[in-house]
């Protein structure tokens, strides 16, 4: 029986030199990749532990944008001021992740990186335009988080690369996110549906600016921009929510599961939009510059 | 090749050897015979594995026990100090907040780690804390009344 | 047990609520669990499991399994004796001792997906776990039977080519899935319903579901020289896994010694055995103490879940609520082995209510699924959902309120039951009374609000416990019973020991002990304990102090019948007082070697007179009509107890069992792929109630003595898990305007059937 080794490297270059080895599997919190090798669906050779690398292990906020490192646990980015401030929406779908415990410990990168259709850090990052930033042998190169999922449980990566964080722009002046999942009990469920809605509003709070982002309904999670358009040049108001909703539903692709029937989640999109944007609206009246 | 860790458990720089996939929950109960924390599902979903590490709590069972390297674990064990236990188990006992008592350590930690940071949670902010810690015997129901008598008790107030 | 009841007894301890003996040690971590036993040398063991849910197994090849470093033993079907069909006694509901030989092991065929198939143990879990994977099993695949209704179809796959259906005809003829069919009834029912004015019909089916215990099944197993094994095992039943492995085993029961663990955990899931006489063989294979440890997916796939049901129930009552017949059939999954606890089911389902005109007919089904045990009141929180939905609906049509139509039909003391005996005291119209007039009942209720009334009823068992009381030198006293405590029952004995003793509950200490230190003792399950054991530790507790009396008596030269004992002390009856100060029990006991010895009392008995439990409960919910999310809102729990001898633990009783109930009206329930493998073996999936689902479960103790026990007690811990069920249902359908026919009442479920409302 072959040894697993495990690895602590401090920089990128040597995580990178090491995720060349076929085998190798990137460890942060451990929370998806622990429970897939106890269940068999991996065999690691090599852990590589990016916790100690500084560039995964932090959050800085510059005037233009919110750099969030890969290996940052849910609860650092929960308890952060700026953040809850700037994108309340993403707080609310990294603070979904599991129970206190998980959060300890799951990041938003490895969220992401697992690409697991119902993620549920997925749609919010695609609201508010966060962009992935991947460190490897080629040298940096960035890919908008909607294009970083390619399939259930595939990502972009290539070997040897890995996602160092995320580039999230400041957003412009009323605007704001929101993020709702449905699940069937009231905490550590795996999302049946996810929806995260961000929206700008001119002075008049008109809306000018919107992005949808559905999850659990398709094989990575889904931009809408149908139902973006149903809110743009709208004030939030139920017609314009029911429009967006339905465009929501309308474009989701849901398969039928444990967690859902097919139809039940078509309707959920739907329901979910509609709530997501308009608590998106209402903050948005109330955001400051952000 | 085994790695050698060397860490602090509640208090005592400890050291053992271990494989790279064991878990942290593994080496505590196996290697360390600190068998107060839990095995419940080993999927991070039930919380009778709860430690503080480095002062976060987390569910041991999805640690790997190399992470433990220079870092700083509490358990059950080291709650009480000496014969003076903490005003949690005091609570836990006086409410009969344990019919079987498996969860209970797990409870203890994660309750302990919620007033560390809330003094005074209200009753929902104490059951969406709680909700990874399992409890299949109590309902939750006096559990959730020794939590709060805790915090009334650890912030002077009676309850 | 022939003393009456002190009905209006003054209490001292009984009815306190101190601190539990084992208390400390649990809040601390010290509690030593069924996994947190090891020994120098131990072996790992793990079990390989079958992938397919029917299958012939050819032949099994362990040769590389045996080959890897590290194994020590592997042991499959083969190295098993047969055993012949048996009924088992000592477990809890149907089982035979046949069956749960091949269960434990299989041999010719594989019967559910996650079926024992074979064993190893080598010096690491991992060794083991690859030595597993190594073993070479040759199935013939069959077509599994995965449902009720693919079980009765005329063209269904056999699970038992050679087993005959039982009990009353018509049953099938020539092999079949039915292992039995049985009718149960009284009067006429086609006038009872002729008679009624207003007739309701209800159909429900419910899933397979698990009793959750956070525990999984854990044993250390230790064979000697001379061949006798020693057992740690987390177990409701010591004495039950002792009998069970030596006839699995086909070894004599004084080969196998059983030290109960704490158990985290049972509800009637741990009354059995599974990996006991596993560990046991592969100890004396090996020669080294083996440590079997189940993961949380095999608890889930292996172990006994409760039966899945279809149910239909029609009840029929005259305008003014008078019930005047009630017919139910009742099809239970067996699982893989025949006995699912229909015929409990049978006997509880319309236990509560006055009924001349009654048929009940119940079908035990085997099928494809891992074989069902006990789950707190096995068979009847289903049955009780059914009727207790039938009854909400009739109170609607009739105009009624839903506590008044029970009233108005409730059992009490003289009735004869549906199942047969007469009543005793019991406190069912006491609940539905307080019920009534709790201020939960009146409280106003919001849109998309609704509250459900349901009751619920459980016979409580009695049967055999050994209890023994000794005295130490300084006049505290030892409790020595058989029963592993899952809900506090020490603390409850100790309690009876010091009110009979007249000490302070903190100078008795209540041991668990194991099969060799105490007489023989039926499981903790069936609601028993605190009745029945109790009843031993009572008498055991007279025993010594007739002999404290006799001492007292001896130390005075007076006769035994001068001497009385009172507030922990004898007493001289006699015209002049202070002739002899009272002697306290510490006094006697300082003295106990110069008055004849030691001072042990004794009891062993099968008790009898056990008395039923009755409650009713309270329930409001509130549906988002969006989504069909359910939130349970408020929870009232009514039941009479008897006498709740530590209020706490009774309390803690009827919660927990609310909460089982909860969790499986709302979300719990087995998802079985095509091919017959659980989907959600795991907690993540497998729904059960967290902290932020539920609010405060509020409890209302009702005490009516049972007049069977010294001191009232009737059994608690099963009752609370019947009525909820129905509670939820009934709040659901008066919240959301629809008519419920599945369990669990999942969002999507409650939104398609508010679709179809509307």
């Amino acid at each position: 029986m072959e040894e697993i080794r495990y690895e602590a490297p401090t920089t990128l270059s040597r995580a990178s030199e090491l995720l060349r080895e076929p085998g190798a599997r990137v460890l942060a919190g451990g929370t998806d990749l622990i429970v897939q090798m106890r269940t068999g669906r991996f065999a690691p050779s090599l852990f590589v532990d990016v916790k100690r690398i500084p560039e995964l292990a932090s959050i800085r906020l510059d005037p233009a944008k919110l750099w969030l490192g890969a290996a940052v646990p849910a609860a650092l980015v929960v308890e952060n001021a700026d953040i809850a401030r700037i994108f309340p929406g993403l707080v609310e779908a990294v603070d979904l992740i599991g129970s206190t415990q998980i959060q300890g410990r799951a990041s938003v990168g490895g969220n992401v990186c697992n690409a697991s259709p119902a993620a549920d850090t997925v749609p919010a990052l695609i609201a508010i335009g966060a962009v992935c930033a991947i460190a490897g042998p080629g040298g940096e190169r960035n890919v908008p988080v909607e294009s970083f999922n390619t399939a259930p449980g595939k990502n972009a990566l290539r070997p040897g690369e890995l996602l160092a964080g995320f580039d999230i722009p400041r957003p412009a002046a009323r605007t704001a996110d929101a993020y709702l999942r449905f699940i069937p009990r009231t905490e550590m469920d795996i999302a049946v549906v996810g929806a995260g809605v961000s929206v700008t509003l001119d002075a008049n709070g008109v809306c000018t600016h919107a992005r949808v982002a559905l999850g659990a309904v398709a094989p990575t999670a889904i931009l809408v921009p149908d139902a973006a358009a149903a809110l743009i040049g709208s004030r939030g108001e139920d017609a314009a929510l029911a429009r967006a909703a339905a465009a929501a539903s309308a474009a989701s692709r849901p398969i039928a599961d444990k967690r859902g029937t097919v139809e039940y989640r078509r309707k959920i999109s739907g329901v979910l939009t509609k709530r997501a944007a308009a608590a998106a609206f209402e903050r948005a009246r109330g955001a400051r510059s952000a | 090749m085994k790695i050698h860790v060397h860490t602090r458990v509640n208090g005592e720089a400890t050291e053992f050897l271990c494989a790279a996939d064991r878990s942290l929950l593994e080496v505590l109960r196996d290697e360390l015979a600190l068998t107060g924390t839990k095995e419940g599902c080993s999927t991070g979903d039930c919380g009778a594995c709860s430690v503080m590490l480095d002062g976060r709590l987390v569910c041991a069972c999805l640690v790997l026990a190399p992470e433990a390297e220079g870092r700083s674990i509490e358990t059950i064990e080291g709650v009480a100090k000496g014969a003076d236990i903490h005003v949690l188990q005091r609570k836990f006992l006086e409410h009969a907040a344990l019919q079987c008592g498996i969860c209970t350590p797990g409870f203890i930690i994660a309750a302990k780690a919620l007033l560390e940071r809330n003094p005074d949670p209200s009753e929902e902010e104490t059951r969406y804390w709680l909700a990874g810690n399992l409890c299949r015997c109590t309902g939750y129901d006096k559990i959730i009344h020794a939590v709060l008598d805790a915090a009334a008790d650890l912030r002077g107030e009676t309850r | 047990m022939s003393e009456k009841p002190r009905g209006e007894r003054k209490f001292k301890y009984v009815g306190t609520r101190p601190i539990r003996h084992d208390g400390l040690d649990k809040v601390t971590g010290r509690a030593q669990f069924g996994a947190d036993y090891a020994l120098p040398g131990m072996l790992w063991g793990k079990v390989l499991r079958s992938p397919h849910a029917h299958a012939r197994i050819r032949g099994i090849d362990v040769s590389a399994a045996l080959a890897l470093d590290g194994v020590k033993a592997v042991i499959t079907g083969r190295d098993f004796p047969d055993v012949a069909s048996e009924a088992a006694e000592g477990g809890e509901g149907a089982n035979d001792f046949g069956d749960l030989a091949m269960n434990v092991m299989a041999r010719e065929k594989a019967l559910y997906h996650g079926h024992a198939v074979a064993a190893v143990a080598a010096t690491t879990a991992r060794i083991a776990e690859e030595a597993c994977k190594r073993i070479v099993v040759d199935y013939e695949v069959l077509k599994p039977v995965l449902s009720l209704d693919e079980a009765l179809a005329p063209d269904a796959p056999i699970l038992h080519e050679d087993a005959r259906a039982t009990g009353h005809e018509p049953l099938p003829k020539g092999p079949s899935n039915v292992a039995s069919r049985r009718e149960l009834g009284r009067g006429d029912l086609a006038k009872g319903f002729a008679d009624a004015d207003v007739i309701v019909e209800r159909d429900f089916r419910t899933p397979m579901v698990h009793q959750g215990y956070i525990e999984p099944h854990a044993v250390l197993a230790r064979t000697g020289q001379d061949g006798r094994s020693v057992v740690w095992c987390c177990t409701q039943g010591p004495f039950m896994v002792r009998a069970f492995s030596a006839k699995v085993l086909g070894l004599s029961t004084d080969m196998i010694k059983v030290i109960p663990t704490e158990i985290g955990g049972g509800f009637g899931g741990k009354t059995t055995v599974y990996g006991e006489p596993l560990a046991i063989l592969l100890s004396r294979k090996a020669g080294r103490p083996v440590k079997l440890v189940m993961s949380r997916e095999e608890v889930f796939r292996a172990t006994g879940p409760t039966s899945g049901t279809h149910i239909r129930v029609k009840m029929g009552a005259t305008r003014d609520g008078k019930l005047t017949a009630a017919e139910a059939t009742l099809y239970y999954e067996a699982g893989a082995f025949k006995g699912s606890p229909v015929n409990a089911a049978m006997m509880t389902v319309f236990a509560p209510y006055k009924l001349a005109n009654v048929r009940i007919e119940g079908w035990d089904i085997v099928l494809n699924k891992p074989k069902v045990a006990a789950y707190r009141a096995p068979g009847a929180p289903m049955a009780a959902l059914v009727v207790e939905t039938v009854m909400d609906e009739l109170a609607e049509k009739l105009g009624l309120d839903p506590i008044d139509l029970r009233l108005e039909n409730a059992v009490h003391e003289g009735v004869q039951a549906t199942y047969g005996p007469k009543f005793r005291a019991i406190g069912f119209v006491e609940t539905l009374r307080a019920a009534k007039s709790h201020p939960h009942y009146k409280a106003p209720l919001g849109k998309n609000q609704g509250r459900g009334v349901a009751c619920g009823f459980w016979f409580n068992a009695g049967m055999s416990s050994s209890a023994n009381v000794s005295i130490n030198e300084d006049g505290s006293a030892v409790v020595v019973t058989g029963n592993p405590d899952i809900g506090g029952s020490r603390a409850s004995l100790a309690l009876m020991a010091a009110e009979e003793l007249g000490i302070p509950v903190e100078n008795v200490r209540p041991v668990v002990a194991d099969t060799e230190a105490i007489g023989y003792t039926d499981l903790t399950g069936g609601s028993r304990v605190t009745f029945a054991t109790g009843m031993a530790v009572i008498e055991a507790a007279r025993d010594v102090i007739k002999q404290l009396r006799a001492r007292a008596a001896q130390i005075w030269s007076v006769e035994l019948g001068s001497v009385a004992w009172e507030d922990g002390h004898a007493l001289l009856l006699t015209e002049a007082p202070g002739v002899h100060e009272p002697l306290s029990l510490a006094q006697l006991a300082g003295r106990a070697a110069q008055t004849g010895g030691p001072i042990v009392g004794r009891a062993a008995l099968n008790a009898r007179g056990a008395g039923p439990g009755f409650a009713t409960h309270i329930c409001d919910v509130e549906v988002d009509r969006e989504t069909g999310a359910v939130t349970v809102l408020r929870y009232t729990a009514v039941q009479d107890a008897g006498k709740a001898i530590h209020p706490s633990y009774v309390e803690g009783q009827m919660q927990g069992g609310v909460a089982q109930g909860i969790g499986w009206a709302l979300n719990e329930e087995y998802v079985f792929d095509k091919n017959g493998a659980m989907e959600n073996a795991g907690f993540l999936d497998y729904r059960m109630p967290v902290a932020s689902d539920l609010p405060m479960i509020d409890t209302v103790i009702v005490e009516v003595p049972n007049p069977m026990h010294p001191y009232g007690v009737r059994g608690v811990g099963e009752t609370p898990i019947v009525p909820p069920l129905a509670a939820v249902a009934n709040a659901v359908q008066h919240a959301a305007g629809v008519k419920l026919a599945e369990l669990p009442i999942s969002p999507p479920r409650l939104l398609e059937a508010i679709d179809r409302a509307s």
